[in-house]
């Protein structure tokens, strides 16, 4: 797509059947101001079954048109029909600019709408910004484990595409007052849009495995907890705080924990608020899955631990006995993270 | 039963220094490897060889020194090794490496059909997470990302059944075939080498394949092929050390009442008694 027409900034409206995803409101927060450097509109893209109520939650953070496509079919995400219908849509009211959530979701869904629409996409950003003359979005994002950030253009293509982090830009504040247009779309359903099926939609409880990329909390452990049984202390204090478990390599190895905890560079990579890591000596290859976590505290018997050169605090001690202190602290003054 | 499985080679991203006084980054000496998340899709295609039979293929698209990844993919048990190799690939975003690849699995498809592709989630450098999107776009596969693990896989009818790991959810998918499946790390444990694959790797030669056998397009490929370019790059700051304190001689709660008090004071702990909500 080459379309020196194109205009307006469009966000990918990520839902889960009742509510907007964070990553949408963020999005339409940041949509909003590239918006507004580009004097031009806010409009969101909303794909699902139902989900009318969803397209005034999306006018409240800032859209000013959506183009909502409701279908029985869009009941649950699945990559085929959604990417038809997104396409089709970006085709017929040509965005300058389209944002979509770095979720699993929104990581399957723009590489193929960006591969359809044979335009660039800047993936996992943390930071978009635009040029008024040139209308183009410098979109930066984290690469080489974390190491360096990129600022990537996109000159020749329409749209220009990105995903952005959750929880990485500012949340906006909902009005009720403001005022926008829905505009119902309706996609014709293909033959090839339905052929991979979804048989049964499992949402995770919380015995169904950790949540470590959508947490708030992760309070982890390595080789220095000694036993497996120390994760219990692990757990307790994760608890009070309403956050999940997580652990450096070693005691998965050990089988202490399953695979799912995993933090670091053959693990996952996470951003909670708060992430306190215990009996972990620091080495890299944990810390490019952790080291962009709002607040650090490190809590290692060994004061020459590297994990201490990236922590905002360290307490060097047993954790054994330092664990279950800040458990009791943390629920004597029911502590709370603070909303960014 | 035809499966690749997409391999890049990396550099070890935690190899990579700083230059302390040029704030540059020093890729000099930084050991090659395989991104480590496509091991995974490594492993399962073996797995899937030993249960349905068939062959194995791998590629990446690479310079030349990637013949070390390609042959160490052979160690593992791999049939067939094929290195896209050409200058005109070089400087490639997502869309323009989709390209190539999608050419070879066309040419592939020469040699027996390809039912399944594999690869990992993303790789440890880029962190895009867009190439097995944008590969199973272009041919028309199954897209089935986030997968931790293939409970059916039925050749007579030609269908997988996959277990697909969301933030919130598991999703259990049926596709026909050809489908591409990019793997989580959890789906499986990397196997060891037997002895016999390393020999065979030792005197392996990596199959070449530049732009001319793939029939490649230059105008899709390569730095002018790519829709995005890097406009700038630059060191991240580095988190600072900050504040330690000992907990020696029993004074754990004292050292954890400072640490909270600390983070009440800068606002990012609120007391229950003063938050309406979490």
């Amino acid at each position: 797509m080459q379309n020196q027409d194109s205009t307006g900034v469009l966000v990918y409206l990520e839902h889960n059947k009742t509510e907007l995803a964070g990553v949408a409101k963020e999005l339409l927060g940041v949509g909003r101001i590239l918006t507004d450097k580009l004097s031009t509109k806010l409009a969101g893209v909303l794909i699902g079954n139902r989900v009318e109520s969803i397209a005034h939650e999306a006018i409240k953070f800032g859209a000013e048109i959506v183009y909502m496509d409701e279908n029985e079919i869009f009941e649950n995400y699945v990559n085929r029909p959604y990417t038809s219908a997104v396409v089709s849509i970006v085709k017929k009211y040509k965005p300058e600019i389209f944002l979509v959530g770095a979720t699993t979701q929104g990581r399957d869904l723009a590489g193929s709408v960006a591969t359809e629409l044979k335009t660039g996409l800047t993936a996992d950003c943390t930071e978009l910004d635009v040029d008024p003359n040139t209308r183009l979005l410098y979109s930066t994002r984290p690469t080489f484990g974390g190491n360096l950030m990129a600022t990537i253009l996109c000159e020749t293509k329409k749209p220009q595409m990105a995903t952005v982090r959750p929880r990485v830009l500012e949340m906006p504040k909902p009005d009720a007052a403001r005022k926008g247009e829905i505009l119902t779309e309706s996609y014709t359903i293909k033959d090839r849009d339905i052929k991979v099926r979804l048989l049964e939609f499992i949402e995770s409880e919380g015995q169904e495995g950790p949540d470590l990329e959508v947490a708030n909390v992760i309070v982890a452990g390595g080789r220095g907890l000694g036993d497996p049984k120390n994760f219990a202390i692990l757990k307790e204090l994760a608890d009070a705080l309403g956050g999940e478990l997580g652990s450096s390599r070693p005691p998965v190895e050990a089988g202490w924990i399953g695979h799912a905890n995993q933090i670091g560079q053959t693990g996952l990579t996470v951003r909670p608020r708060l992430y306190i890591a215990c009996g972990i000596s620091g080495a890299i290859q944990h810390t490019v899955g952790m080291r962009n976590s709002d607040v650090i505290i490190a809590i290692n018997s060994d004061p020459d631990a590297p994990i201490f050169n990236i922590a905002t605090y360290g307490i060097t001690g047993d954790l054994t006995k330092i664990v279950p202190v800040m458990t009791e602290e943390v629920k004597k003054l029911r502590l709370s993270i603070s909303k960014r | 039963m035809h499966t690749v499985v997409c391999i890049k080679q990396v550099p070890d991203t935690t190899s990579v220094r700083i230059n302390p006084e040029t704030n540059a980054l020093i890729r000099e000496g930084v050991p090659s490897i395989i991104n480590p998340h496509d091991l995974h899709a490594i492993e399962e295609a073996l797995r899937i060889k030993e249960r349905f039979g068939g062959r194995v293929s791998v590629i990446s698209m690479c310079p030349s020194q990637g013949e070390k990844s390609l042959k160490k993919a052979i160690s593992y048990g791999i049939d067939e090794a094929y290195l896209l190799c050409d200058r005109a690939f070089a400087g490639a975003d997502t869309l323009a490496t989709t390209y190539v690849l999608a050419q070879a699995i066309k040419k592939l498809d020469e040699i027996e059909k390809v039912k399944l592709i594999l690869c990992g989630t993303q790789a440890i450098d880029g962190e895009t997470g867009q190439v097995g999107p944008g590969l199973a776009t272009r041919l028309g596969f199954s897209q089935l990302t986030y997968i931790t693990n293939i409970p059916d896989l039925d050749i007579d009818n030609q269908e997988i059944t996959v277990i697909r790991k969301t933030e919130r959810a598991r999703e259990k998918l049926r596709a026909p075939l050809p489908a591409l499946i990019t793997l989580r790390d959890e789906a499986n444990e990397i196997r060891y080498s037997s002895l016999k694959d390393l020999i065979r790797s030792e005197r392996y030669k990596v199959i070449f394949w530049p732009k001319t056998v793939l029939g490649i397009d230059e105008s899709q490929t390569g730095f002018k092929g790519s829709p995005t370019k890097v406009f700038k790059t630059y060191v991240t700051p580095a988190r600072e050390r900050g504040e330690i304190l000992s907990s020696e001689e029993g004074r754990e709660r004292k050292a954890v009442a400072e640490v909270i008090e600390r983070l009440i004071t800068t606002g990012f702990f609120v007391k229950g008694n003063d938050a309406k909500s979490g």
